[in-house]
Parts: structure tokens; sequence; C-alpha cells
């Protein structure tokens, strides 16, 4: 159960960010991919910085989804990652045949 | 959701690379020296995909099948190794069709919350542990790995294909038979899903 302050803090953010050169964080979210690919128009990128910068809620949300992904990139690796074991011989062999045939 | 597309080949000028020449002629030791060069990278990308060692090795050996029937129509244009990506890759989609993976399960339940006066539902973050710390610890790389694998199926490919293959979204909307701002959508929703299923580890709890 949210807490009275805590319910009037929120309702008073929500109404501010419905003033002019503000998104709500509902919008935020919807510019998040066009603001990490660096796709925003100049005056979408000025009001998404400005939302991040007085929404504690979406600055958090932000460096967890960025954090979030490093984590995924580190785990699985990239193309250059060759497998730990290196490539079974058998399965050389059975392209190789596959070339032949 | 069609899931695999015919492979495009360049229409450049006829590569005059002397290592797609050697192996249209066929030389059993360039060959091999191809093979070898090619296969490891080729199978982790397949191993990411499927998950499954036994048809990652299947699907590599199908797409070099692909590779050496196609090397003669190859004309440059794009990197030979972005060409053998993009084949095996497609073998990958082809496989995981043919797995019936593709189910297109809800993810409703792993995207972000906002109230009722749009504002952000989340919880204060007073612990953030780095991918660093985190990849340290000998159980972090499967744990992610199997948290990867809870995305729905036609997302964690979306996340695979953009962020961990990185190929461009007009290729990955290309593959799938998807528009580009669906591509987008979907790459955005993948990515707030993972964020929601790696908070646990992300928090410094144990999952």
């Amino acid at each position: 159960m949210m807490s009275s302050p805590k319910k009037l803090m929120r309702r008073m953010h929500g109404m501010m960010f419905k003033l002019p050169l503000m998104i709500t964080c509902n919008e935020f979210e919807s510019f998040i991919l066009a603001y990490l690919e660096d796709d925003l128009p100049a005056k979408q990128k000025f009001v998404f910085e400005m939302h991040l910068k007085i929404c504690r809620e979406c600055r958090e949300y932000l460096k967890a989804y960025r954090t979030s992904l490093s984590l995924a990139k580190s785990a699985l690796g990239g193309d250059h990652v060759e497998p730990p074991g290196g490539v079974p011989d058998d399965l050389i062999r059975a392209i190789l045949e596959g070339r032949k045939s | 959701m069609t899931l695999e597309r015919t492979i495009t080949t360049q229409s450049q000028s006829p590569g005059s690379d002397p290592e797609i020449s050697k192996l249209v002629a066929g030389g059993n030791s360039e060959t091999e020296a191809f093979v070898r060069k090619n296969a490891g990278w080729m199978l982790a990308a397949a191993r990411r995909m499927l998950r499954d060692e036994a048809r990652a090795e299947d699907c590599v050996q199908e797409a070099f099948s692909n590779i050496f029937k196609n090397l003669e129509s190859y004309r440059g244009g794009s990197s030979l190794r972005s060409w053998m990506h993009r084949i095996v890759v497609n073998q990958a989609l082809m496989s995981l069709r043919a797995r019936k993976r593709l189910n297109e399960t809800p993810i409703d339940d792993l995207l972000p919350l906002f109230d009722e006066n749009d504002c952000r539902v989340e919880d204060r973050w007073t612990t953030l542990e780095t991918p660093e710390s985190l990849m340290q610890k000998s159980q972090t790389r499967e744990t992610v790995l199997s948290l990867i694998d809870e995305l729905p199926e036609s997302y964690r490919v979306v996340l695979l294909l953009r962020d961990i293959e990185e190929m461009p979204t007009s290729d990955v909307a290309e593959m799938l038979g998807l528009s580009e701002s669906n591509v987008k959508v979907r790459l955005h929703r993948a990515r707030s899903a993972l964020k929601k299923l790696l908070e646990p580890l992300l928090r410094g709890q144990s999952l």
C-alpha cells in the first residue's frame, strides 16, 4: 500500500510532467531506444534529458536497463568469441565431406 | 511470422577476393583452412541462437553447405564474413522454426509499470552491481543465459540478432519478415523484459 505523502508526490510529479517541454514517464519509455541510438531530434532529446534530470525512477530505471544489456553482452560474448574447447574435429570432417559430395 | 528469407547476394562486380577464387576452384587444403578459420565463430553464433549443441553443429554444417553452394554467386558488396554470418543466422532461425520455439508468449508481465499519473513504478535501486563484478562470479554466465532463455522467443530472437549478433535493424527486419519499426518496438520490449529478469542479479540478491 502506498503511503499518502508518497501518493501525493507521485500525483504532483504526474501533473508536472504534463507541463510544456515535459514528458511523462510513459512517454519517456517510448523514447528510450531512439535516445540510446542517438536518433532523437534535438527538441525531443532536450525534453528526454530534462525528464531524466528530474525523475529519479526513470534515471535509475535507465541505468539498470543499460547495465542489464551490458551484462547480457558480457555473458553471451560477441561473434568474436570462439566456443570453449574449440570446434569438434568430427564437425570439421563432416563439413569437408559435404564439400566433396 | 516468416522467419527465414532467401539469402540475398549483392549485385556488384564479381568479387576478386583470392580466397574466394581458390575456394571456388575447390582445392582441398584451401577449403580445410577456410572451414577451420570460420567454423569457430559460426558455431558460437549458432549456440547462442539455439542453446543446443547438436542442433548448433547441424546448423553450422548446413550453413557451410549453403556457403559452398552459393560461393560462385557471391559478388562481394558486404564482407565475406557478414555474408556468412547472415547465412548461419538464417539457418539457426530455420532450425528454431522447425522446433516450433517461436511461439508468441505474452511479454506483458515483464514490462515496466506506470501508475494512474503515468509515473513509473520502480523500486528504489540502493545497489546496482556492475557487469564486471558479476562476471567474476562463476555462476553468473549460466544464470544470465538461462534468464535470457525465459524471454518470449520472438523477443529473444530480436535481442540476439540486434544486440548480440549486432546485425542492422534493416537486416533483422528482412530476416524476420517484420517492419523496421516493429523490430525496434520488439527490441526495446525485449531489453525492458531482460532488465526485469536480471534485476535480482543486478540488485545483488541471490536468485
